[in-house]
């Protein structure tokens, strides 16, 4: 063994780099092992086709933390963030709804549908602004427990408390309805143009297998409203490059302080003796010692994979097991010979630069959720798509492009397993959807590459192909995420840590777990 | 896209400058020539023409809508006469102002709101279960104001009503040169003028019309910059500037009351009830703890200063916006929103907030300014607003 380590992280997923950088720059020698050829997780660009390159799973930037992006200075190891524009709704009429940016344009467009829904707009994105700042808070701490009487949770009950009081009485009740309201129904009370309620709605059901009418969706909607670029709240950018770029600057700077990064270095299992982590075996038989050992795994993989039930209390092995996933989303990847051309609005305008949903009702994303709850993939599903070559030419070779087309449901339980026809059924599906809005769209398809659940799994390792390492569901957030008593990064193997998006706050390309996880660990080494 | 008023076909070959600024999502022209200086003068001296078609307007009609305007306003609108303009603030619950406009009367069933914000969705709220329609008419209904001494002369050519005896914030439908308007005797300004509303259809018919018959009277075309430096002369807040309307605020201490604004003559507290009147009635009480007021600079201070650098002083060309803070007995009593120097006055003038101890005409207070990249204190007072109040702005 050539070297020594104080820690081991297990991932090179953007929390595993994170908590890695963290962790070296407060002194530690730490290594990263990666399964694969790259680091990146499920944030990497790929050239999948000749020229045309691909953020091949998470495909836009919004919550990593700003505070994580000045500590590890990610701006001078190569991130730009491009901002991204626009939404635009297509509706089966022939007509468009769309979200832009600039507050007069925005207002003009909304009152072609409602005067109403233009004047609450801005009253929404005020409270929405104030309930994402109320928030805020708990993504840059561990979840205090309140079942706790431990110091430190009490503390943070305490300044929760107080802070809570200082929100004043309208702004806690507006937080305790989006805490327990579905996505729809809060909606409701604001707005009444179906395609404006859709739209919204779809961020409280992304990555997760519940539909817009579920409770506890909007929560999953301030949750991406919580997105904060250069201080602005709800700011949705695309990284230079493609998400592989953030990666990449999170790599450069974890190498900067000192991180050791080996990839195609899968990790067989945790070596434990008596209840303490020793290091790790990887595949390869190679043993590597450490008394901190990290993994950027979800859960599952963690505990019932690396870690293994006969280390582990059967309670405690019980909960891991019900810790939902259920994989809902697929991906379909699409090099373009030549821009979409979108009945509702024609040619190429600015809208080719921001978001295209497909979500024209409430009731349409519903009936996508009604087939996947009885394990179907939806025949109509709800669609997020975004031409990065449109932001970032240099994605695709000149006068070419490249869609990103998120889609939902497409979830991993399907009826009869996924298997290479159901895949391409699935690519069918979505672009026949698609092309419903923009025809032009078949015979612009130079190549395509679809991506199920099971994809997701198989290739980046998240456990049924959740993109957020477990469901972001109320019952499996804050103190409970991933189970209760374990909820902040700490686990019943000593100097073993979990630092990946299953913990809190969890979900998006955020880094907070990763950041949290690390100053938990040199806390407890200080104690 | 931004949007264009119904005059723009006039107004767009005469915007020189091509200084086009944002007001409520269209766009409007700061200044038609290369300065703005002539329009200015033009409002005191001749006539001005404005487009004002951005205002936000709704028609409230139905047995129940004085009482929906009464509820929502902060002045008496059950008891005002047909053909009486009110302006008035209206508040949230919390007696924070949202907005502030005018209500006009058209007949006793038929109100004409203007704002500055949409407020429709709010009127709407206040309806529930009152028997009243609300139309937004805002891009329907087109609207000049025509400011200045020679206002009245050149829109008597026109019209078939006898417009001496329309009184100050009184209103006439009428026509000119026989197209159906209102017009009422309101303006931005404080001066003697008028605001015209109109079908936006016949909007260029009447901007003719008008250029042709105040031709001989020296009509111009005035943007905002000439009617930002009016409205401060007039002592006249500006939303968004001079103060941050209630649905905007992000804290507490950003709102105001319209005791604050210097508006108590406004709120009605005689009235049974309107949104926001319990905590109006105790803030009445109490006294409000902040005031705005009207702020002059001493000339020979100011001379004084630029004089310590060897320069002379150097004086705004147009009214700026910007918060400023405002001194007494060394500490920050208060911070001016917007100021400009008066070429009329031949003064330094600000309109600002301050706490109600310091609100006192008379009393010192300073404004900070920069002096070749130095903050200042420049000498000032405390006067009273307005700061321009000409007789024939009412006769």
């Amino acid at each position: 063994m050539a070297a020594s380590y104080d820690a081991i992280v297990i991932g090179g997923g953007h929390n595993g780099l994170v908590c890695a950088a963290y962790l070296a720059r407060a002194g530690r020698r730490v290594l990263v092992l990666e399964r694969r050829e790259q680091v990146g997780g499920a944030a990497i660009t790929e050239e999948v086709f000749p020229g045309f390159k691909f953020s091949v799973f998470s495909y836009v930037v919004s919550l990593l933390r700003p505070e994580i992006v000045r500590d590890l200075d990610l701006a001078r190891h190569g991130l730009h963030i491009l901002p991204l524009e626009s939404t635009l709704t297509p509706l089966p009429n022939g007509d468009y709804l769309a979200q832009w940016n600039d507050h007069d344009q925005n207002r003009r467009e909304l009152a072609r549908h409602s005067l109403r829904d233009a004047e609450a707009y801005d009253e929404f994105g005020h409270l929405m602004h104030q309930m994402a700042r109320a928030v805020k808070p708990f993504l840059g701490m561990p979840a205090p427990d309140p079942a706790s009487l431990r110091p430190r949770d009490l503390l943070g009950l305490t300044q929760i408390g107080r802070y809570f009081r200082g929100l004043g009485a309208a702004k806690f009740h507006a937080l305790w309805k989006l805490l327990t309201m579905s996505a729809a129904d809060y909606l409701d009370e604001w707005f009444e143009t179906e395609a404006l309620k859709a739209t919204k709605s779809a961020s409280g059901i992304i990555g997760t297998l519940l539909g817009p009418r579920s409770p506890g969706t909007a929560y999953v909607l301030l949750h991406h409203y919580m997105g904060e670029i250069d201080g602005v709240f709800r700011a949705w950018g695309f990284a230079k490059g493609g998400s592989g770029s953030v990666s990449a600057a999170l790599a450069g700077a974890a190498r900067a302080s000192g991180v050791e990064i080996r990839t195609g270095a899968p990790v067989a299992r945790v070596l434990v003796t008596n209840a303490q982590a020793a290091g790790v075996v990887l595949e390869s038989g190679e043993e590597i010692r450490a008394k901190l050992v990290v993994s950027g795994a979800d859960p599952r993989r963690t505990f019932l994979g690396l870690v293994g039930t006969e280390h582990l209390s059967s309670d405690f092995a019980a909960a891991i097991q019900r810790f939902r996933f259920r994989g809902a989303s697929a991906k379909v990847n699409l090099a373009l010979g030549a821009l979409p051309n979108f009945t509702c609005l024609p040619g190429a305008g600015p809208h080719l630069r921001g978001a295209i949903s497909i979500s024209p009702s409430i009731d349409y994303l519903e009936r996508a959720y009604d087939d996947a709850k009885y394990g179907e993939v939806s025949r109509r599903p709800y669609l997020d798509v975004v031409i990065p070559s449109m932001i970032d030419p240099a994605m695709a070779p000149p006068g070419k492009h490249v869609m990103s087309i998120f889609v939902q449901y497409a979830p991993y339980h399907v009826n009869g397993g996924w298997n290479d026809a159901r895949r391409d059924a699935l690519g069918d599906a979505v672009i026949d959807t698609l092309a419903e809005y923009a025809p032009n769209l078949k015979s612009a398809i130079l190549h395509r590459q679809v991506i199920t659940p099971a994809d997701i799994e198989r290739i980046v390792g998240l456990s049924e192909g959740n993109i957020f390492q477990g469901e972001l569901t109320l019952q499996q957030m804050f103190f409970l995420r991933p189970v209760p008593r374990w909820a902040q990064y700490q686990t019943p193997i000593r100097g073993l840590y979990q630092c990946g998006s299953g913990t809190h706050p969890g979900g998006g390309v955020m880094g907070a777990s990763g950041r949290l996880a690390a100053l938990k660990i040199l806390r407890e080494e200080a104690a | 896209m931004l949007k264009t008023t119904p005059f723009h076909p006039r107004t767009s070959p005469l915007c020189l400058s091509h200084a086009w600024r944002r007001w409520s999502g269209y766009v409007v022209a700061s200044a038609y020539e290369l300065s703005h200086e002539r329009e200015y003068h033009a409002i005191r001296s001749a006539a001005a023409l404005f487009d004002i078609s951005p205002l936000y307007k709704y028609l409230v009609r139905g047995p129940d809508a004085a009482l929906l305007l009464d509820r929502v306003a902060t002045r008496d609108v059950v008891h005002s006469g047909i053909g009486q303009v009110l302006y008035t603030p209206w508040c949230n619950a919390a007696g924070k102002v949202l907005d502030d406009g005018t209500i006009a009367r058209l007949d006793t069933q038929t109100f004409r709101m203007t704002c500055a914000e949409p407020n429709l969705r709010w009127l709407e709220e206040n309806a529930l279960r009152l028997d009243v329609v609300i139309h937004d008419v805002s891009e329907s209904t087109a609207a000049l104001a025509l400011q200045g001494p020679a206002s009245r002369a050149i829109l008597q050519q026109l019209a078939d009503a006898d417009l001496s005896t329309l009184k100050y914030f009184g209103l006439t439908a009428t026509h000119l040169r026989g197209i159906p308007v209102t017009i009422s005797r309101t303006g931005y300004t404080g001066d003697l003028g008028f605001e015209i509303w109109l079908d936006a259809q016949d909007a260029l018919s009447l901007w003719d019309a008008l250029i042709d018959a105040g031709a001989p009277y020296g009509i111009t075309p005035a943007g905002m910059l000439a009617l930002d430096m009016a409205r401060i002369e007039a002592g006249l807040m500006l939303i968004d500037v001079d103060y941050v309307p209630a649905r905007k605020a992000f804290i507490p201490s950003q709102t105001s009351s319209p005791f604050e604004l210097d508006l108590a003559w406004a709120v009605s507290l005689a009235k049974e009830h309107f949104v926001g009147k319990p905590p109006l009635v105790a803030e009445a009480r109490r006294g409000a703890q902040w005031r705005f007021v009207g702020i002059e600079l001493e000339w020979d201070a100011l001379e004084r200063l630029y004089a310590e650098v060897g320069l002379a002083p150097q004086l705004p060309g147009a009214a700026w916006r910007a918060s400023v803070p405002l001194y007494g007995g060394g500490n920050q009593v208060g911070y001016a929103t917007s100021g400009a120097w008066s070429p009329l006055l031949k003064k330094y003038i600000a309109l600002a907030h301050v706490g109600a101890r310091w609100a006192a005409p008379g009393t010192a207070i300073e404004m900070e300014i920069t002096v070749e990249h130095r903050r200042k204190a420049a000498a000032g007072r405390v006067v009273k607003k307005p700061f321009f109040n000409p007789e024939r702005k009412r006769t």
